[in-house]
């Protein structure tokens, strides 16, 4: 595997995220190592080739922002919107993740191994997240379609004006939202959640342990006696 | 049977506060608790650009010859920060109406009209269909709180990206569409289940103020590689403090929209009673352009009303570089013809007041969703339809430069205009006619 590596102390950062997006040809099957992060905002953002992108510390808002294919790493903490409205491939935190993670994300996997902030997966349209650690209130805040899978808590209000989208919680919720509530575990979650705590590397995890949430849907039409839930 | 003269009788009065209309309104909300929704923009008269006058040549200035002596009306929009900056014919834009909100069959339409007299059209919450991208030559993709259908491919398709914080018709107010319109199609395109009523959110969900704004801005263009002009749209509140803000986010181009402009579905109360008029906006937009030293070189964009090219041209002259239309390209394409005033009257209304576009049921093939009445909107006859109008509005602009010794629409200025009422004097900042008075600015 060819490797290249950027230092955003040394090189823009609108020079590293160009190459990003050079041809495929040029990109597929390669690592890139960007080092000496820093937290600058916007690292990897729009990626659409089948490449290994290691940010080798923390970055700042929206990395792996739009991300398609690509396979991104964090190796340290990832600021407010990391993976926004990812299309398709993989994008891992190894610290924690700011707010709004996975944010609106319509596929792929986002793996955060720390504690995510408030928000997480906000209007999500169909990607996976795992959650290693607890994620903070208004998480799943209308989210449309996708999995969320937190081990430890969830904050106040989870999966507020949810529709479509599943939620796996291990630990404590303090409150849940409007129209988000308890349902049985069904066989096809079950499954879901097996081979997601597989691929984000929890395996050994008790999916049994797991409580599941989604929709009462009874704020899919409005409706006069819901007014207070609006 | 007594010979008592009789008393004449007062005729029967209604209340000026609790009108007609007021009345059955309370009746409405009394029968179903529910508030109004409707479609289009502010129906109460307001100050607005008929309240402006042109002044014209005189023995101190002296006019262009019509058709003859050239009236340019082109504009570039963009040219601070994208590498590819968007040229347009004409100063008017199409506004972003959504896919869903319209017809398949009306976006076509509208990008076939724009693209006829060289203009932009602009997507809308939903996404970019197929049908506007091929018409449209130039094509603006609204990036929304909802995020609805957004997507880098179609990102990297557009040819200027909007970032939309608010509308003229509900400044601080999210979208809706009502079930009966989501049809496989919509729902698909906006990942939601069908015949939900869809609320779309009213704040983005992955910034907040202005910090993060200019952060978020400059993610678009890392995505682009910084080609494609960056516009922010706010709807007219706080004019000066908004564009100042959009100004420092980086935005190419600052969308402004008063409260006159249209909506597809957004409460009654709403409508008529946030935002300000686009007349009194313009100034304070302008002002705040210049006082960063960015007028003209990030160009102002308004929107709200207009309807003539009396209204462009004075828009222009408060210091605007172009306008959109949203309802008056809609009328364009045959939305409300009276010719269908026997299918409004079923709905219990008429042609020219029908405003329930969230209903999908509109006649015209408009504002619905319904596969039938679609296909009675032909795609290629009202594309032509907005391209006629559209060159009306031009020449029409034109005609006053002229008259106005203006070589092109940009040189027109407030210097050319004075205004009819105290009112619109004040809000435009032109002086009363006949006068030197500028309420607030000068003494009379
Ligand atoms: C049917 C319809 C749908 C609209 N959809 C959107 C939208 O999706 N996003 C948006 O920013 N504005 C939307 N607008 C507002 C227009 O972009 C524009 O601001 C307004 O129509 C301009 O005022 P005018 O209608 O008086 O010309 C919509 C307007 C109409 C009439």
């Amino acid at each position: 595997m060819e490797a290249v590596t950027f230092d955003l102390e040394k090189t823009p950062l609108r020079e590293v995220n160009q190459y990003l997006h050079s041809d495929a040809a040029e990109l597929d099957g390669k690592t890139v190592t960007i080092t000496n992060p820093g937290g600058t905002h916007n690292i990897a953002v729009g990626l659409k080739a089948d490449v290994d992108v290691v940010i080798d510390g923390h970055a700042g808002y929206y990395a792996a922002g739009m991300n398609q294919v690509a396979n991104v790493v964090i190796e340290g903490s990832a600021g407010t919107g990391v993976a926004e409205n990812m299309m398709s491939g993989r994008v891992h935190v190894k610290g924690f993740a700011s707010n709004a993670a996975g944010a609106t994300a319509q596929g792929g996997l986002l793996v955060i191994d720390g504690d995510a902030g408030l928000r997480c997966g906000i209007s999500m349209k169909g990607v996976d997240i795992v959650v290693g650690g607890s994620v903070g209130s208004f998480s799943a805040f209308m989210a449309q379609a996708g999995n969320l899978v937190i081990l430890g808590d969830a904050g106040e209000a989870l999966g507020d004006s949810l529709y479509e989208a599943r939620i796996f919680v291990r630990g404590n919720i303090q409150s849940l939202g409007a129209d988000c509530e308890v349902k049985p575990m069904d066989e096809e979650a079950r499954q879901i959640l097996v081979k997601l705590l597989k691929e984000s590397g929890h395996a050994d995890v008790d999916p049994d342990s797991f409580t599941l949430l989604g929709s009462a849907r009874t704020l899919y039409n409005f409706h006069v006696d819901n007014a207070g839930a609006y | 049977m007594s010979d008592a003269p009789k008393i004449p009788q007062t005729e029967p009065r209604y209340s000026a506060t609790f009108d007609k209309n007021t009345a059955s309104e309370i009746r409405r909300a009394a029968a179903t608790g529910i508030y109004d929704i409707r479609g289009a923009g502010a129906k109460r008269k307001l100050p607005h650009f008929d309240d402006l006058l042109f002044l014209g040549a005189s023995i101190s200035r002296y006019p262009l010859e019509g058709y003859r002596e050239k009236c340019g009306t082109d504009v570039i929009l963009g040219n601070r920060f994208a590498k590819k900056p968007i040229h347009l014919k004409t100063p008017v834009t199409i506004a972003g109406m959504s896919f869903g909100a319209l017809s398949g069959p009306a976006k076509e339409a509208l990008g076939r009209g724009a693209s006829a007299v060289g203009t932009s059209t602009t997507t809308g919450d939903g996404g970019m269909t197929p049908e506007e991208r091929g018409q449209s030559s130039i094509l603006v993709y609204q990036y929304l709180p909802s995020r609805y259908g957004m997507n880098p491919d179609d990102l990297r398709k557009a040819d200027a990206i909007e970032v939309v914080i608010g509308q003229g018709a509900k400044p601080g107010g999210g979208g809706m569409l009502l079930g009966q319109k989501i049809s496989d199609r919509v729902a698909k395109m906006r990942c939601l289940p069908k015949g939900v009523d869809q609320r779309s959110a009213c704040r983005h969900p992955d910034w907040t103020g202005p910090d993060d704004l200019e952060i978020k801005i400059a993610e678009i263009r890392e995505i682009t590689d910084w080609e494609k002009p960056i516009y922010v749209k706010v709807g007219a509140t706080r004019p000066y403090f908004d564009v100042a803000l959009a100004v420092k986010a980086g935005a190419d181009v600052v969308v402004l929209d008063g409260m006159q402009g249209g909506t597809a579905a957004t409460q009654e109360v709403f409508i008529e009673h946030v935002g300000i008029p686009i007349l009194a906006a313009i100034r304070p937009a302008v002002q705040a352009l210049q006082d960063l030293g960015m007028h003209r070189k990030v160009q102002l964009i308004v929107s709200g009303g207009i309807r003539n090219g009396a209204d462009v041209a004075k828009a222009l002259a408060l210091g605007a570089d172009a306008v959109a239309i949203g309802t008056a390209a809609l009328i364009a394409l045959g939305d409300n013809d009276p010719h269908l005033e026997e299918e409004y009257n079923k709905l219990g209304t008429t042609a020219g007041a029908y405003d329930d576009w969230h209903e999908g049921k509109d006649p015209a093939g408009i504002t619905t969703q319904d596969p039938e009445l679609m296909k009675r909107l032909d795609p290629v006859k009202a594309g032509r339809r907005l391209a006629n109008y559209l060159s009306v509005l031009t020449m029409e602009a034109q005609v006053i430069a002229r008259a106005c010794g203006k070589s092109h629409l940009h040189n027109l200025e407030p210097e050319d205009l004075v205004a009819l009422t105290l009112e619109a004097s004040a809000m435009a900042k032109v002086p009363l006619a006949g006068t030197n008075w500028i309420p607030g600015v000068s003494q009379f």
